[in-house]
């Protein structure tokens, strides 16, 4: 199905099932520890042995040599692949470092060698035993010392390094209130719940992993060309990821090494990566340094906007797209953002949860924060002034539905935003210090094809199957819904079945596109069982309605089931987009309103209660999404408040490679969540009238913090995280 | 993790026999420290003597009026204790700021005290660290110490002593009972249960060879506000930047120990004599001679902070 024109009415707008609070249907599983995540498929393939992987012990060099002898000899040992015996092998195109390393080492913990044993003990006690004789070479480590030797990147099409509009340079010299500033954020890791995991089995020259990741496709083509196999030799099955956050969307070395160690040992294999390797193994949101500009006139319209971003990665690689949300936010007839790229040794930076905007708007939601104090403006009425409708960079391009002034205005009534002072340091609560603080969410909403195979059997019930994957966003719930609702049944008549290379193609779970996308990709499945099933009972298609189990059309009435009763019938398509994005911008909005507390005496910061309110189309289902979005809130008061994958510039190395060493929120952190949704459709985005929502909860979170310590306390600290270290000399006198 | 052979012992005596003749042999009662250390290759035991089922799991009250605190009382009990809330609450105060629920079910009173540093280099197996393997560096020094000490601590080793409940013990006067492979018992102040690092960072103890601790004593109770205050950068399950127990007297006159800046529970004489002259003061007694690196410097003034905070609570 091609979707080129905007979507009207359709069996979708009747909202019986979708767009209603259902609980997840895998929700039973999880609870009852029975849903087959990776590590645990111990029915999937007989007699599996174990495999524990070494990571390279240091950041940049070669390996002279590899002791093996004693290793090979622990007891339970079965093989160890190392890169000098694992044949050749080739490298996923997205992937930027190897994921077997040696002899050259491209960064810390990158694997040098996985030992297969009986036993997960006798694999980790035999690794130990592996002796690497490294020759390390200097590498640069350090963002702030390598960013005068930053470049500009290779520009893409669809993300350009740079863009102007207008006069910048003089209108911001002219501007009569204007700002500069630099911000900056650290690394930070995605510390899922559940390690990176798979099981690999052979057959031949056929190979099939139980992994977690969530793009099978991605991962099956990058594996078969790591692998140099055919794609069709290949078997990927993802149906349950505990938590990516875009740490899972790529091949990772856990697949690889147990492809590779089942191949040595002749055996079914299985490989985690184990917590403390995950920081330095696998990929990070890199750091940024991030200037910003901005100039207004007096009553409050900006007339320049400036942000430019630094980050590092290895070579080849790409830069943290920070600047993304600016060139599209505010209004402002004079606009420049850049990015520059530093080469650094440090392990592989990549997308995490809303890769661009999520850093960006830590920076550029502070910036207007500081800009509507120079123009003694509330924060909110120096926003909404700025309101756009239009893309800001290409006027011709309206937004296809934009009511962020509308988020702001509801959660300002909702969470008393007019009892804030805006002098700071005014309030005072025993021994904390009270603000409150506000920043704009955004995040763009990617649509991309997406397919789902629909069957209907003689019993009624509906079977969906397609790649798509659940990284515990509830993908298994929405599609089920939207089965549901095309074909006129309840959740229960309907089976989702996620998550298999052998089932089409889907969009995957990334970008907070795949709510949208592969729910439109099953209404388009839906929509050709629909026509079978209406062909098969002899009805007219366009007459056709599906409810309560029946197919009604005029007066006659008859059971779903029946249609399937000469056998199963099935339906399969998928959504194809036209350009829809492209005459229009599509994005997600919201407004960020958080209350913290500091300690006046030792600046401790403490969050007392959150609201978010988002405008992001139709919601499939809004308790699944508002756990998406507090869970998104909570991530960025991590990234606020303490998320800091700690940098041993001298040797090269993430140093709190661990889940005691990198702090993230426990649930004392984080009191009081509130989730306001606003009702709309966007008849844009697709037929389900839907866009993500799970990346735009975490979008802005980070400056609502920021800019309420500022009014609790008077002290700006423009790097995050803001730990109490920073604060602590600035601190009002603590009476 | 190294292979290993596991005995439980039949009493406190036996046990420390058993660990004496093996330089190899370790306790374990919780495991809730040792068994992660020896996951991560840092602790190779070759053999476990486990201490679990020697009945050293009771709290009584002595003659004397105080406590003692058998050496298997997992932290979630003592904490719990009736006479502990009412008469030590500085001490169930610091146990609840510690760990988690969980941790605290397993973990035991001795097993808190012993447990190890969480310097994020002692941890790293690939990294030189003094503590872990004598003569290799202190990789702290000059790397990520954010969390490090800045007292009492050498050119070899800036690692902090991790535990809530030794700091309020400390503040509390405990000492600590043990028996050696003899059969001979002996009681050490909790002040010289714990070295100074020195130029052996790895010798962390004043423990011989093989030697149980089989109690903590608390001597009688000696009343006042008091208050255990942990400094930390998330609200719960996190070590302390800064711990402050405190015990104070009506007159303005008490005790204070610190954690999360020095290789043991810190108090000082000097500092508890400057008390009645406030924070300032106190804090700079207590701070005689710390050596901060650049990351962590800033847990001086916290310290002086949090202490001000601390007797501004003591006397309200």
């Amino acid at each position: 199905m091609k979707f080129e024109i905007p979507a009207t009415q359709n069996p979708i707008d009747q909202t019986t099932v979708i767009g209603q609070p259902r609980d997840r249907i895998d929700g039973p599983l999880k609870v009852s520890g029975t849903a087959p995540y990776a590590y645990e498929r111990h029915d999937a393939a007989p007699n599996q042995a174990y495999g524990y992987v070494l990571g390279a012990a240091i950041a940049k060099g070669r390996i002279l040599s590899i002791d093996l002898k004693e290793a090979r000899a622990a007891p339970g040992v079965l093989a160890i692949v190392t890169a000098s015996d694992a044949g050749k092998l080739g490298k996923g195109k997205r992937n930027t470092a190897t994921l077997l390393g040696g002899p050259e080492i491209e960064h810390y913990h990158q694997a040098v060698a996985l030992v297969v044993a009986e036993t997960f003990e006798q694999a980790r006690a035999a690794a130990s035993l592996v002796r690497v004789d490294y020759a390390p070479s200097q590498g640069a480590f350090d963002l702030a010392a390598e960013k005068e030797r930053a470049v500009k990147p290779p520009s893409e099409e669809s993300t350009p390094t740079d863009t102007q509009v207008g006069d910048f340079t003089g209108a911001f010299a002219a501007a009569p209130v204007s700002l500069d500033q630099t911000y900056t954020t650290p690394d930070e890791s995605h510390a899922m719940m559940e390690p990176h995991a798979t099981l690999a089995a052979w057959e031949g020259d056929k190979l099939t992993v139980w992994t977690s990741n969530q793009m099978v496709d991605w991962a099956a083509t990058d594996l078969a060309q790591t692998l140099g196999i055919p794609r069709a030799n290949l078997r990927v099955v993802s149906p349950f990821i505990g938590g990516g956050f875009g740490g899972k969307l790529f091949l990772r070395a856990d697949v690889l090494l147990a492809a590779l160690g089942a191949r040595a040992a002749e055996r079914p294999v299985k490989v985690t990566l184990h917590r403390p390797l995950m920081m330095n193994n696998t990929t990070h949101r890199p750091a940024t340094i991030q200037r910003i500009r901005i100039g207004a006139t007096k009553d409050g319209t900006i007339t320049a906007i400036g942000h430019e971003s630094w980050s590092g990665d290895l070579p080849g690689g790409g830069p943290e797209v920070a600047v993304q949300q600016t060139r599209l936010l505010y209004a402002g007839a004079n606009r420049m953002t850049a990015m520059r790229l530093a080469v650094l040794d440090l392990p592989e930076g990549n997308a995490m949860r809303a890769p661009g905007e999520a850093p960006g708007l830590m920076a550029l939601e502070m910036a207007m924060d500081e800009m509507a104090e120079k123009l003694g403006m509330d924060p909110i009425a120096f926003r909404v002034l700025n309101d756009t409708q239009v893309d800001p960079e290409k006027p011709h391009r309206p937004f296809s539905m934009r009511r962020l002034n509308e988020c702001f205005r509801i959660g300002a009534e909702r969470f008393g935003w007019s009892r804030r002072s805006q002098r700071p340091a005014q309030a005072r609560d025993g021994r904390w210090l009270v603000g409150i603080g506000v920043a704009s969410a955004f995040r763009n909403n990617l649509v991309t094809k997406s397919a789902a195979r629909v069957g209907l059997d003689r019993q009624g019930v509906v079977t969906v199957e397609t790649d798509m994957t659940d990284i515990g966003t509830g993908s298994y719930t929405i599609i089920a819904q939207t089965a549901a609702e095309m074909l006129g049944v309840d959740l229960d008549k309907v089976i989702v079945r996620l998550g298999d290379s052998n089932f089409p193609v889907s969009s995957g779970s990334g970008g907070q596109w795949g709510a949208n996308s592969s729910t439109a990709g099953v209404y388009a499945a839906c929509v050709k069982l629909r026509e079978t099933v209406a062909q098969t009972l002899g009805i007219n298609s366009s007459e056709a309605v599906f409810t309560d189990g029946e197919v009604r059309a005029g007066n006659r009435s008859v059971p779903l089931a029946r249609a399937a009763e000469a056998g199963p019938l099935v339906g399969e398509d998928a959504i194809e987009f036209g350009d829809l994005d492209e005459t229009h911008q599509q994005s997600t909005f919201g407004a960020h309103f958080v209350e913290v507390g500091v300690d006046a005496a030792t600046a401790e910061t403490r969050i007392r209660r959150m609201l978010a309110v988002c405008a992001a189309g139709r919601i499939l289902n809004p308790k699944t999404a508002r756990s998406q979005v507090i869970g998104a809130m909570t991530m960025g008061a991590g990234a606020a408040l303490m998320e800091e994958l700690a940098v041993d510039t001298r040797r090269g190395f993430f140093v709190n490679h661990d889940l005691a060493g990198y702090e993230v929120p426990v649930h004392a952190d984080i009191p009081h969540q509130e989730v306001i949704f606003l009702d709309e459709t966007d008849p844009m985005s697709s037929p389900m009238k839907a866009k993500g929502v799970g990346e735009l909860g975490i979008c802005g979170v980070g400056a609502a913090v920021a800019n309420a310590i500022y009014n609790a306390t008077g002290v700006r600290v423009r790097n995050y995280p803001i730990t109490l270290d920073k604060l602590l000399e600035r601190m009002p006198d603590a009476a | 993790m190294r292979a290993f052979t596991y005995e439980r012992a039949n009493s406190p005596a036996a046990a420390a026999a058993a660990a004496a003749g093996n330089p190899e042999a370790k306790f374990i009662a919780g495991g809730t420290n040792l068994l992660d250390l020896m996951k991560l290759q840092i602790e190779t035991p070759s053999h476990l003597i486990d201490v679990n089922g020697l009945k050293l799991d009771t709290i009584e009250t002595t003659d004397d009026g105080g406590l003692r605190i058998g050496a298997l009382v997992r932290n979630t009990a003592l904490a719990a204790d009736a006479r502990v809330r009412r008469d030590y609450g500085v001490l169930s105060r610091a146990l609840l700021a510690g760990a988690s629920a969980q941790l605290r079910n397993r973990a035991t009173t001795a097993g808190n005290l012993l447990q190890r540093t969480r310097c994020p280099y002692f941890y790293d197996t690939a990294q030189p660290c003094n503590k872990r393997e004598p003569g290799s560096g202190c990789s702290a020094l000059g790397g990520f110490s954010r969390q490090l000490g800045v007292i009492g601590v050498s050119e070899a080793c800036i690692a902090t002593h991790p535990s809530d409940m030794a700091v309020a013990m400390r503040a509390l006067d405990g000492t600590v009972e043990t028996v050696k492979a003899d059969a001979t018992t002996r009681t050490i102040p909790l002040a010289e249960l714990h070295r100074a690092p020195g130029t052996t960072p790895h010798l962390e103890t004043t423990l011989a060879q093989g030697e149980l601790i089989t109690a903590v004593r608390l001597p009688r109770p000696i009343g006042g506000r008091q208050i255990y205050r942990k400094v930390r950068d998330r609200a719960s399950y996190a070590f302390a930047l800064v711990s402050v127990a405190a015990v104070i007297q009506r007159d303005g006159s008490g005790r204070i120990a610190l954690g999360g800046i020095a290789p043991r529970p810190w108090r000082s004489e000097a500092a508890e004599a400057e008390l009645r002259r406030g924070a300032k003061a106190a804090a700079a007694a207590l701070l005689e001679g710390a050596r901060p690196t650049r990351e962590n410097a800033f847990k001086l003034p916290l310290v002086e902070r949090t202490l001000s905070a601390v007797l501004s609570e003591a006397r309200a």
